[in-house]
């Protein structure tokens, strides 16, 4: 009988299980419909190409309060991907270094890590977030307290002023502006273009160079010296980029109410990236511990015979195979980072989220729209993320012949 | 297991919203026993609960106005906190009835987002506060400051318009309550907070040093605040809205929280007693009784005693009559004729 086909029984009750589904997202969709209608609403997405009218304070691109709404949710994004790749670089270096010494045999450093592994693990990310804008606002002080002849707070070395509305750093500005490459709506400065490529030129430089070392050593048996070389590579480009176009640090100074010139760091942006970055380096740190450990200690006694200094075994021997384990959870890690950067409205840090899911979606009253739109960008990014990682992971995990 | 539990729930909910449909908002009212109230997360004054967890203000008392009319107690209302973010979605979901919460009549809010105000209980208009220490006297010298704002709240527009008209920059610090606004504003984060003069009023008033703040002279846009319902049900829309008239007609024609009963039988103006419901059977027009203002007013007072024991001079937050006075007065507030 054909109820006893296994086969038969659980391809039936998958094309069941379909229809079932299928038919409740229908329904969802028609209730949808049907509601909107009802409230006389349509489904559009002209808001897009209508006017704003409010102004955003970090503003990667050009926007002002008259530019279109998608203008601005495009300026949420850019904030919202800034917020997770420094984010993922800040978490990592935490990560890997509070992973590494957790293993230490120090008794200090080693229990010092746990606390901060375990505080920042078991109290919820928003919070962090709230704790880290919190104390910017209410424990550093004011601009007004710079100003005088005797005032009562000081900037850093005359370049840094850490206030309650931020912290302003020196930027980097150009006394020879090569102009913007224009790519539609975003316009990136060639200025940066050029500096980005050199850095780019200079990594795959030294790491010919390198390769160039480990032949000789292999034919040899001498590895020759590489590390002037290695600084020479980097620093000579740059250094003819600084004297050509002229590169010169623009210092904050009080003026007004604020301070001007300078990277302004806002309070809004320090509590999302300290918050989320010392939060998901916890997790991190668990991951890179758990890798660590994966590896037999038979490996460190192995190196330890050959002669390998303790920092030479964990770069050389156990790292290398450690991040075979460690990458896939790192990735989950990096999505659950840049996903968490939603949180941005709750300090007030104009994402995606508070553009385009906040106040466009209150001013026009587009839900259905602005949150659609979010949900395709964020996943985008995720897998946009996933898909990169999963490269890397490829890269270097076991190459099986 | 799982799945016939999800089915189950998609059913049942489907069910629920059927019946929801099919009743007006009236109706879903009476049957609840209850009204529910969109209202502010708290602002002193408009609308917070008190000490006992009490919700006591200006806006939280039409709401008991409107539970007193619909269903004759004054007390029969929960409050629902709503931020302005979050205000509109829960009203055009039906997680609220009506929405009495400092909220602006624009144009884009009701054609487009499918709203009806009906009316307003609140002439504002948006300024901004300063700490004294500042020695600004003027908004336009505010070039280059930082300003506090909730989003999501016509504010935030007006603002950017504003800075924008006269040429000056500033750095807009968005936050998305009232309270939050107040923390930043008072531990320095920015110099400037912007909100509409009445709430401004109100959060000084619960500032540690009201005396340490002004606000500034200049009054920068529009803000006709009033009670919002859905769009789609007249007769919900009618009730709420003559309510208000009621209310507002009641100080025109003298009538009191005291004197309610007496003018009911005692008035020989004609006008006094279709409010009040002696002729002319309005309340019946209304799907309510012909009581319904009466007791609307013994709840809550007319509009100025509302005014006078929430928000005006003798009360902490201090708010002239100004434009909220009556027509008679040289004032904006102008109920339509009981006829």
């Amino acid at each position: 009988m054909l109820l006893y086909d296994q086969r038969y029984r659980s391809i039936t009750i998958q094309i069941f299980a379909l229809f079932l589904l299928m038919l409740g997202a229908a329904w969802l969709i028609d209730n949808v419909i049907s509601n909107m209608r009802l409230l006389g609403r349509s489904f559009s997405f002209n808001f897009l190409w209508q006017s704003a009218g409010y102004d955003i304070n970090q503003r990667p691109i050009a926007y002002d309060s008259t530019m279109s709404h998608g203008r601005a949710a495009l300026v949420g994004f850019l904030n919202t991907v800034i917020l997770a790749i420094l984010g993922c670089i800040f978490a990592t270096v935490l990560g890997v270094l509070a992973g590494v010494l957790r293993l230490s045999s120090n008794w200090i450093v080693s229990r010092l890590i746990t606390v901060y592994v375990e505080i920042f693990r078991n109290i919820p990310t928003l919070i962090w977030i709230l704790i880290f804008g919190a104390v910017m606002a209410e424990s550093m002080p004011a601009p007004s307290a710079f100003r005088g002849d005797d005032p009562a707070s000081s900037m850093i070395f005359d370049a840094i002023a850490i206030t309650n509305r931020g912290v302003y750093i020196p930027s980097i500005l150009f006394t020879t502006d090569l102009g913007a490459l224009q790519l539609g709506p975003v316009a990136p400065s060639l200025n940066w273009l050029l500096i980005f490529a050199i850095l780019i030129g200079s990594v795959f430089a030294n790491r010919a160079l390198i390769a160039h070392a480990t032949r000789t050593q292999n034919a040899t048996g001498i590895r020759p010296k590489t590390w002037w070389k290695s600084i020479l590579i980097f620093l000579v480009p740059l250094a003819v980029v600084k004297l050509s176009l002229g590169v010169y640090l623009d210092y904050p100074e009080l003026r007004g109410f604020n301070f001007a010139g300078g990277t302004h760091l806002r309070n809004s942006f320090l509590a999302m990236w300290l918050g989320l970055s010392f939060y998901t380096g916890a997790f991190i740190a668990e991951i890179v511990r758990g890798g660590i450990l994966a590896i037999t200690k038979g490996q460190t006694e192995a190196a330890f015979a050959l002669g390998l200094q303790p920092g030479k075994t964990m770069r050389l021997v156990i790292l290398p195979q450690a991040l075979r384990v460690i990458i896939p959870p790192l990735i989950s890690q990096y999505l659950n980072l840049t996903k968490n950067t939603s949180l941005g409205l709750a300090v007030g840090y104009m994402d995606l989220r508070s553009t385009l899911g906040g106040i466009t979606i209150n001013q026009t009253g587009r839900e259905l729209e602005g949150m659609f739109l979010l949900m395709l960008t964020y996943l985008a990014i995720s897998l946009t993320i996933s898909a990169l990682m999963n490269v890397y992971n490829s890269r270097i995990k076991l190459k099986e012949r | 297991m799982r799945k016939s539990v999800f089915v189950g729930a998609f059913a049942a909910s489907a069910l629920v919203a059927g019946l929801a449909q099919a009743q007006s908002t009236l109706e879903q009212v009476k049957n609840r026993g209850e009204l529910v109230c969109g209202s502010n997360t708290g602002q002193v004054g408009f609308g917070a609960p008190d000490a006992n967890g009490v919700w006591q203000g200006f806006d939280v008392g039409f709401c008991r106005a409107l539970a007193a009319a619909v269903l004759g107690d004054p007390m029969a209302v929960t409050f629902v906190p709503l931020t302005s973010q979050t205000r509109f979605s829960a009203l055009a979901s039906s997680e609220v009835d009506v929405l009495a919460r400092n909220t602006t009549w624009t144009f884009t809010r009701d054609v487009d987002l499918s709203l009806t105000f009906v009316g307003t209980n609140y002439y504002d208009g948006q300024g901004f506060m300063v700490n004294r220490e500042l020695g600004v006297s003027s908004a336009l010298e505010l070039d280059g400051a930082t300003v506090c704002i909730q989003t999501g709240t016509t504010t935030e527009l007006n603002l950017a318009d504003y800075f924008r008209i006269n040429g000056m920059d500033y750095e807009p610090v968005p936050v998305d309550t009232a309270a939050e606004a107040q923390q930043q504003y008072l531990a320095g984060a920015c110099d400037v907070y912007t909100d509409d003069v009445s709430a401004l009023a109100s959060s000084r008033a619960a500032f540690a040093e009201p005396g340490d703040h002004v606000i500034l002279p200049e009054v920068v846009s529009k803000e006709p605040l009033g009670p919002v319902v859905r769009q789609g049900d007249d007769n919900w829309a009618d009730i709420v809205q003559w309510t208000l008239f009621a209310l507002i007609a009641a100080e025109e024609l003298g009538v009191t929280s005291a004197n309610v009963e007496e003018m009911k039988t005692g008035s020989n103006n004609p006008e006094v007693g279709r409010l009040l419901g002696t002729t002319g059977g309005f309340g019946d027009m209304l799907g309510l009784d012909n009581d319904w203002a009466a007791r609307a007013i013994a709840a809550v007072g007319n509009y100025g005693e509302l005014f006078a024991n929430t928000i005006g001079d003798q009360t902490p937050i201090g708010l002239a009559r100004g434009l909220n006075a009556q027509w008679t007065q040289g004032g904006l507030l102008y109920a339509p004729p009981f006829r």
